[in-house]
């Protein structure tokens, strides 16, 4: 029995700790989707970006690793920033369709210029917590994940705070439902919007810089945009909190589906809960239902 | 300038808009019917793909284009048309009986995302046909009693009343007369009254609920046919491919054949075959202008989904109406032509209003 | 002022309530639509207009309360249903077909008729094409009771807002209706194109003998045009009658038209 709880507890721990990854990633995606109701595909590829940026600064020019992480975060931030500004914004007023096509297009076109920039092999760089672990009441956790948590933590608090109790959150908002109308109550549009995607390149350069450790530097961490999906989908489309909530949960079902679930469930159970929870509750646990009125 | 002067209903909607384009069209395909006398055999096979992509573009096209249901999986109703086309062949069913009996399983298949779809859109069906996509390739990775599993399924010769049609030419007519007959098929339903409501359930839903359209059973049926017609492609790629593996079918298939209906231009049968005919000859075209690229750039393999993302970014930015929307704007500059006038087709700018509340 | 026999109403509302979450839409509406007539309802915004002409069309569920039309009761229909027993109606915001032209649209209005088997459609067989000739030679009457020729093949996202109304109008009458739902027709269209319009509501229904509800604003198409009067607000029946006994009624200026 004791057994039971001990696995259960462990692998609890290291869900939230996966769940906090994908409640990072999906934080990102959902900032961009709030403010310009375009889904970005790409943001995988920007975790990619930072984490091979990361590689190159740490390994070849032998920074330190925070500075490293912060040259990172600010070189993703203005990349981002250029991302929107020079292209995504050219198809304001196209259907959403248009954005999703452009962003899986962007995304094409990352992966291949950084698989062409540096090779197909993986690597890796040392942080300051690699290969230590606490332990805690029987279970051990390792260090770094306890520092993705925490950074995660942090970044939500920042931006719920930012999007509900500022001008320029509010003015976000506005901007995303009625762009025209935005414009005529003063609200810089183009900028706005170009600085959300500078925000959701922040949370995706923290958590590109952060995971690539655990997973290596390699060009499939896009993937994790699709976990993030899942996560979204499940805490509800366009809610923050929701996007934590979700990759929170998403991580927790992960762990308990590799252990309690057959073989192979657990490479698919987070596609699974997306299905469901879209047929079964559209809008998430935490989301808002949407209508037209005719 | 160009006129209709009709005198009959049956002549504003046939098939073509003018002799010209019918003899236009016949050449076409006088010229494609002739054209294995001219090629080798590597190219006839080049051909017969690129065919089999035009049909399962087609697919696509019906669902995306026409009843505006994105879907980013369907490479997921291209394994299940290949693989359950294989395994009835192994069965001992005739080819034709096969082929069909794998697009239904297919349209079944279509059934099954269809109706939970019907409560989604958009992204979220964008979403649901992804995550479904993902799951159908890990299904077909452990299934391996029925699938060969990682290890593959090889395929039958396909025998039509005891010739076989393994050979290149004879394969490649296969091909394109499975297509024509496709491509006629949904013509002629665009041309009437279910392609019609198709349209209808994308422009506006309220309106066709108030028109008498069963707008769930139409996007649920749409699924269905696009998926019938993508299993069909799949049974077809089970013959050019001889052995079946499940990294032939992975999301970058089904991101290749949004490429091909997003670029070819949403909407149009045309569009689709153009989609098709560009996106299966990039990879080699890419190959070809290889040797003249410097050799850091030439030699990665991210070479490939970098010119990928490039064309779709620019046909997204610059050309949205895609290949169709070009030939509809040369097609109109060439009927009017002394008359023409250059910003018949500008854009003009537009605000983004939020699809939340559609 | 037409007069009209004592037939049995066409549809009959019987103490009908909706509510969106914590709002009355509707309270205990209760009305009937004589065949024949021109109903028009009036009443400010938010009385629960266009509400009633969803609930009626089923886009909502009513909360209580029946719908009878030709005895047939409403409430139990499905949406898409609505349309095959004669109902056509038009929308505020017009929501027409945008991708397709103008004939593409009123032939969609056909499709409560029989379209073809689809076996019949994939084929293309003469039988289908002459169901198809035969849906165009119904199309062209409309084409040409309404005026649109020179729009025929147009495609509706170029057209100019008082020819979208006429060509949903034109839509709603390819269906052949017995009883028609305007919702505000004469909204965004000059003094020119709404006289048109009451020339037409006239001809719909001495013509094509169509019943026509009309939800409007507009006072001088409802004199001109409108047999009886209904004005609501918040939800209930303030006043029934002609249109000068309603618009002279005490509480419906109060409530709506001003001193």
């Amino acid at each position: 029995m004791n057994d039971f709880w001990l696995t259960f507890a462990q692998l609890t721990v290291n869900g939230i700790a996966v769940g906090a990854i994908y409640a990072l990633v999906a934080l990102g995606i959902v900032l961009i989707y709030k403010a310009t109701e375009v889904l970005n595909f790409a943001h995988g590829d920007l975790l990619v970006v930072s984490a091979f940026s990361a590689w190159g600064l740490i390994t070849v020019w032998g920074l330190p690793f925070w500075l490293a992480l912060m040259i990172t975060v600010l070189g993703v931030a203005l990349f981002a920033f250029a991302l929107d500004a020079l292209v995504i914004r050219r198809i304001a007023g196209q259907p959403q369709f248009a954005g999703v096509m452009l962003t899986i297009a962007l995304a094409f076109m990352i992966r291949g210029a950084v698989s062409m920039l540096f090779g197909p092999e993986s690597r890796n760089y040392p942080t300051p917590w690699s290969q230590q672990s606490t332990q805690l009441a029987g279970l051990s956790i390792a260090n770094l994940q306890l520092v993705i948590l925490g950074v995660s933590m942090m970044v939500t608090l920042v931006l719920f705070c930012f999007f509900r109790f500022t001008r320029l959150g509010v003015a976000m908002q506005a901007a995303s439902q009625n762009q025209l109308a935005a414009y005529l109550n003063g609200v810089r549009v183009k900028r706005v919007n170009s600085m959300v995607w500078a925000l959701g390149g922040v949370t995706a350069a923290f958590a590109g810089v952060l995971l690539a450790p655990i997973t290596l530097v390699d060009i499939s961490l896009w993937f994790v945009t699709l976990k993030a999906l899942s996560a979204l989908v499940l805490g509800g489309f366009g809610s923050i909190p929701g996007a934590i909530v979700g990759g929170l949960l998403i991580g927790l079902i992960e762990q308990y589906a590799g252990v309690y679930m057959p073989d192979g469930t657990k490479d698919i159970v987070a596609y699974l809960v997306l299905i469901a929870v879209l047929i079964v509750r559209p809008h998430g646990l935490l989301g808002e239902a949407h209508g037209r009125r005719v | 300038m160009r006129f209709d002067y009709h005198t009959q209903y049956r002549e504003g909607f046939a098939l073509w808009r003018s002799p010209f384009d019918r003899n236009l069209y016949a050449l076409l395909l006088l010229g494609l019917c002739v054209l294995p006398w001219f090629m080798t055999p590597f190219m006839l096979g080049e051909m017969a793909y690129v065919f089999i992509l035009c049909v399962a573009s087609l697919g696509l096209m019906s669902l995306t284009g026409l009843t505006g249901q994105v879907s980013l999986g369907h490479a997921a109703f291209i394994a299940i048309g290949a693989y359950g086309h294989a395994w009835f062949l192994s069965k001992g069913l005739p080819l034709p009986v096969s082929m069909l009996m794998a697009a239904l399983l297919s349209a079944a298949a279509g059934l099954l995302v269809g109706i939970p779809a019907i409560r989604v859109s958009g992204l979220y069906l964008a979403m649901v046909t992804l995550a479904f996509a993902i799951i159908v390739e890990q299904i077909i990775g452990h299934w391996s009693s029925v699938t060969g599993g990682f290890t593959g399924l090889a395929v039958n010769d396909p025998v039509l009343i005891g010739q076989s049609l393994s050979g290149p030419k004879a394969f490649y007519y296969f091909c394109l007369i499975t297509l024509v007959l496709v491509l006629v098929a949904l013509l002629n339903i665009l041309r009437s009254g279910m392609g019609r409501a198709l349209i209808g359930v994308r422009e506006s839903e309220a309106a066709s609920y108030a028109l008498g359209i069963p707008v769930e059973r139409m996007k649920a049926g749409a699924f269905a046919l696009s998926a019938g017609i993508t299993g069909l492609a799949g049974s077809m790629l089970a013959h050019h491919l001889k052995y079946l593996t499940p990294d032939g079918f992975t999301l970058l298939l089904s991101l290749e054949l949004v490429l091909m209906v997003v670029i070819g231009g949403l909407g149009s049968l045309r569009g689709a075959v153009l989609g098709a005919v560009l996106i299966s000859s990039l990879p080699t075209a890419i190959s070809r202008i290889k040797p003249f690229l410097p050799e850091s750039v030439a030699k990665q393999f991210g070479l490939e989904t970098f010119i990928f993302g490039l064309v779709l970014a620019l046909f997204v930015l610059f050309e949205p109406m895609g290949l169709n929307g070009r030939w509809l704007k040369i097609r109109s500059f060439l009927e009017s032509f002394p008359i023409y006038r250059k910003d018949t087709f500008k854009r003009n700018k537009r605000y983004m209003k939020s699809e939340r509340y559609r | 002022m037409k007069t009209y026999n004592a037939s049995p109403p066409l549809l009959t509302v019987d103490k009908l309530s909706l509510t969106f979450g914590g709002v009355q839409a509707i309270a205990d509406l209760s009305l009937e639509v004589r065949p024949g007539e021109v109903l028009a309802v009036i009443g400010p915004n938010g009385a629960g207009k266009t509400s009633l002409l969803n609930a009626v069309t089923r886009v909502f569920d009513p909360s209580g309360g029946q719908i009878h039309f030709k005895g047939q009761d409403l409430t139990q229909m499905q949406r898409h249903q609505i349309a095959t027993l004669g109902i056509a109606r038009t929308f505020q915001n017009i929501e027409l077909f945008e991708a397709a032209t103008v004939l593409d649209n009123l032939l969609l209005g056909r499709h409560r008729f029989f379209q073809g088997h689809w076996w019949q459609q994939v084929l293309r067989t003469p039988a289908l094409t002459r169901l198809e000739e035969e849906a165009h030679a119904e199309v062209e009457k409309i084409i040409d009771f309404l005026d649109l020729t020179p729009w025929r093949h147009a495609p509706i996202a170029g057209l100019p807002y008082g020819v979208r109304k006429v060509v949903e109008l034109g839509r709603a009458l390819c269906a052949q209706p017995e009883l028609l739902f305007l919702d505000e027709p004469a909204s965004g269209l000059n003094p020119e194109e709404t006289r048109e319009l009451a020339f037409w509501i006239d001809d719909i229904r001495s013509e094509l003998g169509v019943t026509v509800v009309m939800v409007e604003h507009d006072m001088s198409l409802v004199s001109a045009v409108a047999d009886r009067v209904i004005c609501m607000a918040q939800g209930r029946v303030l006043a029934q009658g002609s249109p000068p006994e309603v618009q002279s009624h005490p509480a419906v200026i109060a409530a709506y038209l001003g001193a």
